[in-house]
């Protein structure tokens, strides 16, 4: 599932994040924050305004991602918390 | 070391409270410049350790990874690789990581420490790490980075101690990185390795942050409380500011009197000190309050962390039009004032998001503009009630300040549309953890915002103000002249001219005259009119002279035409002179002067000619 489709508030794991085009440097900065397989993240809150951004929780960091910048990163999700 | 003097760059992720460690490192033995060719800010400082060296200390921007994705990052790369040019390599890289979020931060010191140049770790925020019961084996750290690693409190007296020891003790020697060409995963591997072997997390989260964040992002009551902070900003800028400004004003004219009280009255040089530099000095002045306390709130509001939040909840609207939630700050700023509105767009970290915001900044309506349109408002629209409750002139006014706001967001959506570079424009921004500012950060804050108005725009606006008064005062009249003098100066004999440009949109000789003058400041030309139909008195008694003289000269369209032209013409070199220093170019200052007036032109020659059709 894409981390821009998880449930609001569902404890989720980071499988892969993936490049929208060719060395895609949204991708790769995503990679550098930690988006990488195997890291717990959750998804916090999202924007007033169409649900966009999202708010992600990912170890003791938060980031708004908007919903494009999220759908890059696919996840599994565990039961809601 | 030799007898050049030590030369130490600071690195860190963006919130690891990197630049409150400089400070309290430089105290105020700083200078703050732009690098070679970018609007990047180089922050640079020195002090003298306990042994007596005198020390370089280097602000590099905040990074995430030396995988850069802005101006700013690319910078701290290049410096810390040594290869910027006319940046010598530094001959140790302080690395600062906010302790409370390793998992984070640990992974941009690992890259650092990969450079193979002498680093030390500074493990910033202790008191907050301890508070929240995070526990830190710092030896064991240090032996797995191979690196020395110091504790920190960037915000308390002496909180750098260890790390001035550290310091001043010897260049740690360099040993070699395990991994040379790792994965972004094998790097994650790593922290959480070192993580799980050196640091105790009873929790993720802070539970205050939660806590205040369920109601500051709450999609109602989030919106409320930004809405109510705007509002006491804004509240607070003009009943604090004005009086200040009407005071530095007052004092400007009366030093000004003083100082030239043994000159003969008449003579050019009288007037040149008179109406040129001490004018000039005051118009740069007056903006300062309003700099000021813009600036008190804006770094309060970054500093305690709102401000990304505030970005968050409005970066949806703001994106639909292609600017960015970042861009709300400055764009409200400009209602006061266009100028600490510019200087404010340095919060957005995308160049092209930036360079958007500047460029519609002066859209917004600003204070200046107000004098203009009370004139033209009270001398042309009646005092009527509409629909019962409105009045027309509020309705007016309303009217004017929303034009402007659309107008923003339509030139923003164009330079969206036209720009060559379609590139996703990322968000991804980190919403730090809450905390209370710092007080010697946001003086030292102000005081570089003083500063750099003051010496980079001050010496603009002085010298066209300057030049403006040798425009409206040469040559002067000829004797037995009956105009007043200003209409045989150059800057009348513009106006002149001017009209044939203008007189499509409704424009009479004397308002093209005093569109000259009026470029120095908008409220400008208020006095300028004055000075044209041959009227003096304090600028309130002339708006009231001087409206029952046009309201029986001029026609309506003519008076909404001009109404029209303030909302878009750039009147006010002091907004072009903050564009040229913020962006460093003089491409965007006539981009913007050159679309800000056309539309202008435009909007002015519809008011008109519809105005005429329909009167």
């Amino acid at each position: 599932m894409r981390l821009s489709d998880a449930p609001k508030g569902a404890n989720a794991v980071v499988q892969s994040v993936t490049d929208a085009h060719p060395s895609d440097p949204i991708a790769q900065r995503l990679r550098d924050l930690g988006f990488v397989a195997g890291e717990p993240v959750r998804l916090v809150a999202r924007g007033p305004l169409g649900g966009d951004p999202l708010l992600i929780q990912i170890g003791s960091t938060r980031f708004a991602l908007r919903k494009a910048e999220a759908a890059r990163v696919d996840v599994s999700v565990g039961d809601a918390a | 070391m030799s007898a050049t003097a030590m030369r130490i760059a600071l690195v860190g992720n963006p919130n690891c409270g990197k630049t409150a460690l400089f400070n309290q490192l430089t105290g105020g033995r700083q200078k703050v410049a732009n690098y070679a060719g970018v609007t990047v800010e180089r922050k640079e400082g020195r002090f003298v350790a306990p042994s007596g060296r005198t020390l370089h200390v280097l602000d590099l921007p905040g990074a995430y990874s030396f995988e850069a994705t802005s101006p700013d990052e690319a910078i701290t790369r290049d410096v810390c690789y040594g290869r910027y040019p006319g940046e010598a390599a530094p001959d140790l890289i302080v690395c600062v990581a906010d302790a409370t979020n390793l998992r984070l931060h640990l992974r941009f010191v690992l890259e650092v420490r990969r450079l193979g140049r002498p680093v030390v770790l500074a493990l910033n925020m202790m008191d907050a790490a301890r508070r929240r019961g995070i526990v830190i084996d710092v030896d064991a750290l240090s032996r797995r980075l191979g690196v020395p690693v110091v504790e920190t409190i960037a915000v308390k007296r002496g909180g750098a101690q260890a790390l001035i020891e550290r310091i001043d003790a010897s260049v740690p020697k360099v040993t070699p990185a395990p991994i040379d060409e790792a994965t972004v995963e094998q790097l994650h591997a790593e922290v959480r390795s070192i993580l799980a072997d050196t640091v105790t997390l009873p929790r993720d989260t802070v539970a205050l942050d939660d806590a205040i964040d369920r109601w500051v992002l709450h999609p109602v009551f989030g919106l409320a409380i930004l809405a109510t902070l705007m509002f006491l900003v804004f509240q607070a800028v003009f009943s604090w500011a004005q009086p200040v400004m009407d005071a530095i004003q007052a004092g400007i004219a009366a030093l000004g009197t003083t100082v030239t009280g043994f000159l003969p009255e008449g003579s050019a040089l009288h007037s040149l000190l008179n109406d040129g530099l001490f004018a000039g000095l005051g118009a740069v002045l007056v903006f300062l309050p309003q700099i000021l306390i813009l600036f008190l709130f804006i770094l309060v509001l970054e500093e305690s962390g709102y401000l990304p939040r505030a970005a968050f909840l409005l970066d949806r609207m703001m994106f639909r039009v292609g600017l960015t939630g970042r861009a709300f700050i400055p764009l409200l700023s400009s209602f006061a004032c266009a100028i600490p509105g510019i200087m404010a767009t340095r919060s957005i970290q995308d160049p092209r998001d930036r360079l958007t915001t500047i460029l519609v900044a002066p859209l917004m309506t600003c204070s200046a503009r107000l004098p203009v349109y009370t004139l033209l408002i009270a001398a042309f629209i009646p005092d009527r009630t509409v629909a019962g409750v409105f009045n027309l002139q509020g309705i007016v006014l309303f009217t004017l300040y929303f034009a402007g706001i659309f107008s923003a967001l339509g030139v923003a959506f164009v330079i969206k549309r036209l720009r060559k570079d379609k590139s996703e424009h990322a968000l991804i921004m980190e919403l730090p953890s809450y905390r209370l500012p710092n007080v010697r950060d946001i003086a030292l804050g102000l005081w570089e915002r003083a500063v750099i108005f003051l010496k980079r725009v001050g010496g603009i606006i002085l010298a066209l103000t300057v030049l403006l008064w040798f425009l409206s005062s040469f040559p002067g009249p000829p004797e037995g002249a009956t105009q007043p003098a200003i209409d045989y100066s150059i800057a009348g004999r513009l106006g002149r001219l001017l009209e044939y440009v203008f007189a499509p949109i409704g424009f009479n000789w004397q308002i093209c005259i005093a569109l000259v003058p009026g470029l120095a400041a908008r409220e400008v030309a208020v006095a300028a009119l004055g000075t044209v139909y041959a009227m003096s008195g304090s600028d309130d008694a002339l708006a009231s002279q001087l409206g029952p003289v046009i309201s029986h000269q001029w026609s309506l369209a003519t008076a909404l035409s001009l109404l029209a032209w303030y909302v878009f013409a750039p009147q006010c070199m002091s907004t072009l002179a903050v564009i040229r220093r913020e962006t460093n170019s003089w491409r965007n200052v006539a981009v913007a002067a050159g679309y800000l007036f056309g539309l202008a032109y435009l909007a002015s020659l519809a008011t008109y000619q519809i105005a005429r059709a329909l009167t």
